[in-house]
């Protein structure tokens, strides 16, 4: 072989390795941007089916409290919550489209409001007992179908004809508005759509993981820096050591299996609660905390170690004022991914009956509450239209949730790293 | 330091034995390490071990102030007495030994906290500052034995990591002295510096003999005729020779000194 054939071999090998290196890259490229794809169009399905539930529909009646049409002689506050509101929104309705005489017509009128109208009336007079025996021009709410009806579907509303004419002279009127719900953030769940707020969920999900962060935080950290820095290395440790690493894999049910037969049936702790919902999933992210706990524990350099011990530190001392701090970013982490498929789960609650419908807001670990992923699962299974952009607003909040707790995670583990 | 001790200064043979190795064996599980080890490391005075690499100066050291403890499956036979006492007996506190026996490592490894931090933690954990001032004192006195005060006095806030190599290692002498040990022992020291660095590390040195007796393992066959008294040849996990730096140099006893201070192996 010349010199000559030799470098044209070689330069043919060298083009080839470039065009090689250009593909790779490509392949790169190409599987970055399927997923950066398919991560927007799940987002922007979500966002777009989930905006509508942001927003209610309002109407403006001009209500007159007639103290007669109450029907309360008593005129304290304990009469006047008692009192007939129904009868006035009745009559307000009635002045305000005079030729609806019949029965099954003005029940059909004033079904479009929503069953909460008497109750704001109500919530009215007891705030200001002058409101008796005047008039006022007061917001309230309609309901689904109705809302469903002025956002733009025409399908499935479910109202009649009759009842869209009403709502279409009183949209001319100017007396509907479009406004913000807030009620959907504050308030929790609801048989009425219009009136199902997602809030319940969200404060129970808050407190099922405080409860789990609680527990699996300080029990994972406590047994990898026991594993790794203090256990002897024999057959139990090792053991033990698969025994991790298998319960990271088994089906999370299964731990709310065994969270039904001990803290339910043995321990008799309340159900439904975000306390024994909290200890089922500190269950469940043990694993993983350890395991992540535990590789960050062995990545801290062994000469921050001998350099303790070298000094006269004791083992503990070692442990716990030189390794853990060096290890707690990485600890933060695992905990911080626990905790995310932790918000995520419900198989493991539906055992220990944090499925069931609760309509108060929780106010503490042991009220009975339920978590957002199952109050998705249950406006799924809604047969109401109105719950199909409640489930997607839902989604978008346990989103938002999840990506607070990873800022939160970002600005501890920034406060806690350690420049090595 | 006792008075008194510490007066005997002409001839090595006068001086006393703080350090005393017994036919030492060390496993390291089968592998032998080791082997039927008699060295006396004498008091104010700096011991070079030299020898190839692998040939056991290391682990000796480390046996010494009992770092080999970590090691699960490390195992120390014979006997090693610090001022006659047996350190490897049931009674004897390892924290206590660590206390009295410094270390210096190969890489400098400052805690990643603060100047001030690094050295005064040892004088903490051992309770050695009764009073903040107190604290205050033996931080800045360590600093300025070990030749570092000027440089860090501005930045005792800093992170120990932040300083340069050799400052580093200077710092890492600094901690060991804070808590006021009988012994140094450093593991070649010097082998991450630059020459000046190093010259500087050297020069301390001597300037701690008079108060600490040092054990130095070191590569550099210049350096362990510069800085110290005494010199072992380690080879194979045994002790071919020991005696004094300047005889170990020019007239050494044993043909496998001779080739290795030759440059003929290792």
């Amino acid at each position: 072989m010349t010199e000559s054939e030799r470098s044209n071999a070689l330069r043919r090998r060298i083009r080839s390795r470039y065009r090689a290196e250009r593909r790779f890259r490509l392949y790169g490229a190409a599987a970055i941007g399927s997923a950066v794809l398919a991560l927007a169009t799940l987002l922007g399905s979500v966002v777009g089916r989930a905006l509508p539930a942001f927003f209610e529909h309002r109407v403006r009646l001009n209500v007159h409290f007639a103290p007669e049409a109450l029907d309360a002689d008593d005129r304290s506050a304990a009469g006047l919550a008692q009192a007939n509101y129904g009868a006035i929104l009745k009559q307000t309705l009635r002045s305000r489209f005079p030729d609806v005489t019949g029965r099954s017509e003005v029940r059909a009128l004033s079904a479009l409001l929503s069953v909460d109208a008497p109750y704001e009336l109500r919530d009215r007079v007891l705030e200001s007992p002058s409101l008796l025996g005047r008039s006022e021009e007061i917001w309230l709410l309609l309901t689904d179908q109705a809302d469903l009806y002025l956002k733009g579907a025409t399908d499935a509303s479910g109202l009649s004809e009759a009842q869209i004419g009403w709502l279409e002279s009183l949209r001319a009127e100017g007396r509907i508005e479009r406004a913000f719900a807030t009620r959907f953030l504050s308030t929790g769940d609801s048989r009425e759509p219009e009136l199902a707020g997602v809030w319940g969920a969200v404060v129970g999900s808050f407190f099922t993981l405080i409860v789990t962060l609680a527990l699996s935080f300080p029990v994972g950290a406590a047994a990898a820096l026991y594993l790794e820095e203090f256990a002897p290395r024999n057959r139990w440790t090792d053991w033990i050591e698969v025994n991790i690493n298998n319960l990271a894999a088994i089906p999370s049910i299964v731990f709310g299996l065994l969270g039904l037969a001990l803290f339910l049936n043995v321990l008799e702790l309340p159900r439904s609660a975000p306390l024994v919902g909290g200890m089922v999933l500190a269950l469940m992210t043990l694993p993983t905390v350890i395991i992540a706990a535990r590789s960050a524990i062995r990545s801290v350099p062994p000469s921050v170690r001998e350099a303790a011990l070298a000094v006269g530190a004791s083992p503990m001392q070692v442990a716990l004022q030189h390794v853990l701090p060096l290890a707690l970013p990485g600890i933060l982490t695992g905990t911080i991914i626990g905790m995310a498929r932790a918000l995520g789960e419900t198989a493991p609650l539906l055992m220990i009956g944090m499925v069931a419908f609760i309509v108060d807001v929780p106010a503490g670990v042991t009220d009975p509450a339920t978590v957002l992923p199952v109050q998705i699962f249950l406006w799924a299974d809604a047969p109401e239209r109105a719950f199909l952009a409640k489930t997607s607003a839902a989604i978008l909040v346990l989103l938002g949730f999840l990506v607070i707790m990873n800022l939160a995670a970002v600005w501890l583990r920034s406060r806690f790293e350690q420049r090595w | 330091m006792p008075a008194g001790e510490s007066e005997l200064t002409s001839g090595s043979s006068r001086y006393l034995t703080k350090i005393s190795a017994r036919d030492v064996n060390v496993f390291y599980a089968d592998k032998q390490a080791l082997f039927d080890v008699n060295l006396d490391i004498l008091h104010h005075q700096v011991t070079a071990l030299i020898g190839p690499s692998g040939c056991g100066k290391s682990t000796f050291i480390r046996c010494v102030n009992r770092m080999n403890d970590v090691v699960a499956s490390c195992r120390v036979e014979g006997k090693i007495t610090l001022d006659g006492e047996d350190i490897y007996r049931d009674e004897i506190d390892v924290v206590h030994l660590r206390a009295r026996i410094g270390m210096v490592f190969q890489k400098p490894n400052p805690f990643p906290k603060s100047v001030y931090e690094n050295v005064a933690y040892g004088p903490r954990i051992h309770g050695l500052a009764e009073s903040r001032k107190q604290l205050d004192e033996i931080v800045m006195s360590s600093l300025e034995r070990a030749g570092l005060l000027d440089e860090v006095k501005d930045r005792l806030g800093d992170s120990g990591t932040s300083l340069s190599g050799g400052q580093q290692q200077r710092l890492c002498i600094a901690r060991a002295i804070a808590v006021s040990p009988e012994v140094i022992l450093m593991d070649e020291p010097c082998s991450a510096l630059d020459p000046i660095a190093t010259a500087r590390i050297e020069e301390l040195i001597g300037e701690l003999r008079s108060n600490y007796t040092i054990v130095i393992v070191t590569h550099s066959m210049q350096q362990a005729a510069r800085i110290s008294q005494r010199t072992a040849f380690f080879h194979l996990g045994r002790v071919v020779e020991v005696g004094e730096t300047a005889q170990i140099f020019t007239d050494p006893k044993e043909a496998r000194t001779r080739d290795y201070i030759t440059g003929r192996f290792g």
